[in-house]
């Protein structure tokens, strides 16, 4: 009944027939790469200097901030019990990748992203407690945490500690994702996922999906703003994006390589999977239009001269198609690892709904979801200069 | 009357041809009572299965009185038999069916040369347990007596361990939404019961084994016959020992 | 000193950090299962748990126990190493109650679930084709089920 529900073909052990992890968790690590990503294009300025990005720091700061509340959403949806998450705190089990992931991401949230957010927007805070009214005052009054030193000597020791955190971060973003492809790679049953280059290609993926989607955002909000895109910023972003891109796609050809070589007892099955069920999403959406094409574009503008508009238009162009690329490679990981059977002797479906709790609508609405946080967080802490100011 | 009549039988039946450990658990079946069996000593067992591919028939009657015993929910298996057919030596293309897990047995599927035979699978209640490692709260677990358990009361339902298991051992319960699987029929073997499945097969293909009672006779069993485990490469410490176990079953 | 006066906002926002951990602490303590980890990492109330699960199988011995007419016929025959809820179904109802009587089993389904040819099955065991074996008559008519080979 169930396999012919399914459309199963050859032979699948009969508790295998359905899938246990659904688009949602499609969207998890698709959602904590965004944030690892964002915020290691943020380090680029605070760390390593890199001057041209400085228009984006703030902004991949508060976007990183918006993916990671949206981050453990989808996971809670897709729980059998929601309501009994919290054992995971309570009772974490050592040998657990994904009870450790936990503090993983309580330590992002709140050491590293909110810190580091808290530390560098003090000097704001403190002044819109005393400008505004309102509840508003309150709101921004509780943010200093009672105290409005704003001495030179305060910020000095303020952009110190943000450095330190911003040094910790770097790892802590790698650990972050790195954690989520050790949860896949670590799964010794699934030859699909079993790979130690599954968290190194997770972290190289999140830079290049995070990295694309501040640059996209960037470019609409300053555009929604009615300002002049900094020409001289998008093209050191997108040549970082070139360059994490092409660190990105060596990885995951030494993956394919390496496996079509060793040719061990899952190939064959895995091969013609790649073939068939995974045709669309892997080879056609993940290989060519997600990275051979941006790949060729960015490479394009690295070794020609554009006009700005062209080049704006092709970066654009090409940051839409990663992140499209790298939502189909988080689909060909999660969905992909559970449509053979671990008896390499048959295949299921994957059956998308679309009104249920973990169908396509909930789905949809966590992809949106971070653009309002995002919207909130920009009016909450400006992330550029107000034009009061300006002027 | 019938009382007692069933009253004598049932004392006679007592000292006649039970063992005292036997009396404990027919007690415990004759009161009617759904409890914990207070003398067990979880330190005096280390639970396995053995399971002889030369005595399966492929009847079903495994897969029935698992789901019986354990109300197991419609389209799901703790236990259920595969039928391999493994062809002649050209054609290397194995051909396996388990149609609603073998519950309803197997119409004859007739093949000319190659070789035909039943494997019945269910957990191997792994000493090494890949599921029990990922749990991420401690929802299932290795017990002292050498099973695999799951607390349905706490498990959160990340369906982490069904990705674990190389065997396709667990399902999601649809209605309770936590992992279920394979409890070796604790309830009953902590009362000195068989196992339903062992309580149920015909051939004694399948065999409750208690290792760390030296007088089980799973020791002549592993002593004297080739004994092989499910995808040893796994290295999860499988304790369902299979005899005449093919090379290709997966 | 100067520092200190400076970094005083950090310092609040240590003690704020400091009383969520406590605080988390705290919560941990109080709502942690009762005697977690005492036999590995899980809740040792979950072995009761399980163990406490209903039986529906009586087991032979409960049969036995009533039934020593049918156990004696039985052990001379063929059938003798199985079990009477191997045929008859999950009898734990009639076992402790034997007011609840036990359905007998559908008698030529129930034979050909094991002995209807089947080429998976192993050679060594007794099979046949219903149909050409019997024409139609009910197992019953030649073997009895509690012995059932001729001349034993």
């Amino acid at each position: 009944m169930q396999e012919v529900l399914h459309g199963v073909e050859g032979f699948m052990y009969p508790d295998e027939v359905e899938l246990q992890w659904s688009l949602l968790i499609v969207l998890y690590p698709y959602i904590t790469g965004l944030v690892a990503g964002a915020f290691i294009l943020a380090s680029l300025e605070r760390v390593f200097k890199v001057e041209a990005v400085k228009p984006t720091y703030r902004l991949a700061l508060l976007t990183a901030l918006a993916f990671l509340i949206v981050a453990p959403l989808p996971l809670q949806l897709h729980l059998g019990h929601p309501e009994r998450s919290f054992e995971m705190y309570l009772t974490p089990h050592r040998t657990s990748a994904m009870a450790m992931f936990g503090f993983v991401y309580l330590w992002y949230l709140m050491v590293v992203l909110l810190l580091e957010i808290w530390l560098d927007y003090r000097k704001e805070i403190v002044i819109l407690s005393k400008s505004k009214t309102g509840v508003m005052k309150w709101v921004y009054k509780a943010m200093t945490l009672g105290s409005d030193n704003i001495s030179p000597g305060a910020l000095r020791v303020d952009d110190r500690v943000g450095y330190v955190i911003t040094v910790i971060g770097i790892p802590s973003a790698f650990l972050l994702h790195g954690y989520v492809g050790f949860i896949f790679g670590s799964v010794k049953a699934n030859p699909w996922w079993s790979s130690p280059l599954m968290p190194i290609v997770f972290i190289f993926s999140a830079m290049v999906s995070g990295i694309a989607a501040v640059l996209v955002i960037y470019v609409a909000t300053t555009l929604l703003r009615k300002e002049q895109v900094d020409m001289r910023c998008l093209d050191t972003i997108a040549r970082y994006l070139f360059y994490a891109f092409v660190i990105d796609f060596s990885l995951e050809l030494l993956d394919l390589v390496h496996r079509i070589y060793e040719a061990d007892e899952s190939f064959h099955t895995l091969d013609f999977m790649v073939h068939t069920r995974l045709y669309v999403s892997q080879i056609v959406i993940q290989i060519f239009l997600g990275t051979i094409v941006p790949l060729l574009l960015l490479a394009a503008t690295q070794l020609a001269r554009f006009q700005e508009a062209a080049r704006r238009r092709i970066y654009l162009a090409a940051s839409v198609l990663t992140l499209a690329g790298i939502f189909a490679m988080r689909w060909n990981v999660v969905i992909g690892g559970q449509l053979f059977s671990k008896s390499f002797l048959g295949y299921t479906n994957y059956k998308l709904e679309f009104a249920t709790r973990e169908g396509l609508l909930p789905a949809i609405a966590l992809l949106i979801l971070p653009f309002l946080i995002l919207w909130g967080l920009v009016k909450l802490l400006p992330p550029w200069p107000s034009k009061e100011a300006a002027a | 009357m019938s009382t007692n009549r069933r009253e004598f039988l049932t004392e006679c039946g007592k000292y006649l041809f039970l063992t005292s450990a036997a009396t404990a658990a027919l007690d415990f079946v004759i009161d009617g009572k759904a409890e914990a069996a207070p003398n067990y000593m979880m330190t005096d067992h280390w639970w396995a299965m053995t399971i002889d591919i030369e005595k399966c028939i492929g009847c079903g009657n495994c897969v029935r009185a698992c789901a019986e015993e354990n109300n197991v929910p419609v389209g799901f298996f703790r236990t259920w038999v595969e039928r391999y057919y493994v062809p002649d030596f050209p054609s290397t293309k194995v051909e396996v069916d388990s149609p609603n897990g073998g519950k309803d047995g197997f119409p004859d599927q007739p093949h000319t040369g190659g070789k035909s035979f039943f494997v019945p699978k269910m957990c191997n209640h792994c000493s090494d347990s890949p599921c029990v490692q990922v749990c991420p709260v401690g929802a299932t677990f290795e017990t002292p007596d050498g099973l695999v358990l799951v607390d349905e009361k706490y498990c959160i339902g990340c369906r982490y361990c069904v990705q674990a298991c190389p065997y396709g051992c667990r399902y999601i319960h649809p209605e309770k939404n936590t992992v279920d699987k394979c409890t070796l029929c604790y309830h009953r073997i902590s009362k000195q019961l068989e196992p339903a499945c062992c309580e149920a097969c015909p051939t004694g293909c399948r065999k409750l084994a208690d290792l760390k009672d030296p007088k089980d006779p799973v020791h002549e069993f592993l002593r004297v016959n080739s004994i092989q485990v499910l995808k040893p490469h796994m290295a999860t410490g499988a304790k369902a020992y299979y005899r005449g176990l093919d090379g290709a079953v997966r | 000193m100067r520092i200190w006066k400076d970094a005083g906002h950090l310092i609040r926002l240590a003690l704020l950090l400091g009383m969520l951990v406590v605080a988390f602490l705290v919560i941990r303590r109080a709502v942690i299962p009762e005697g977690f980890g005492r036999y590995g990492h899980f809740r040792p109330a979950a072995l009761e748990d399980v163990r406490a699960h209903p039986i529906h199988f009586a087991g032979r011995a409960a049969c036995e126990a009533c039934h020593p007419d049918v156990m004696e016929l039985k052990q001379k025959g063929k059938h003798a190493g199985l079990s009477c809820e191997a045929c008859h179904g999950p009898l734990a109802k009639h076992a402790e109650d034997p007011e609840v009587k036990p359905v007998l089993p559908k008698v030529v389904a129930l034979c050909s679930r094991c002995h209807e040819a089947n080429s998976a099955r192993p050679k060594w065991f007794p099979q046949v084709n219903t149909k050409e074996h019997s024409g139609g008559e009910s197992c019953e008519a030649c073997h009895k089920p509690h012995k059932p080979k001729f001349g034993e």
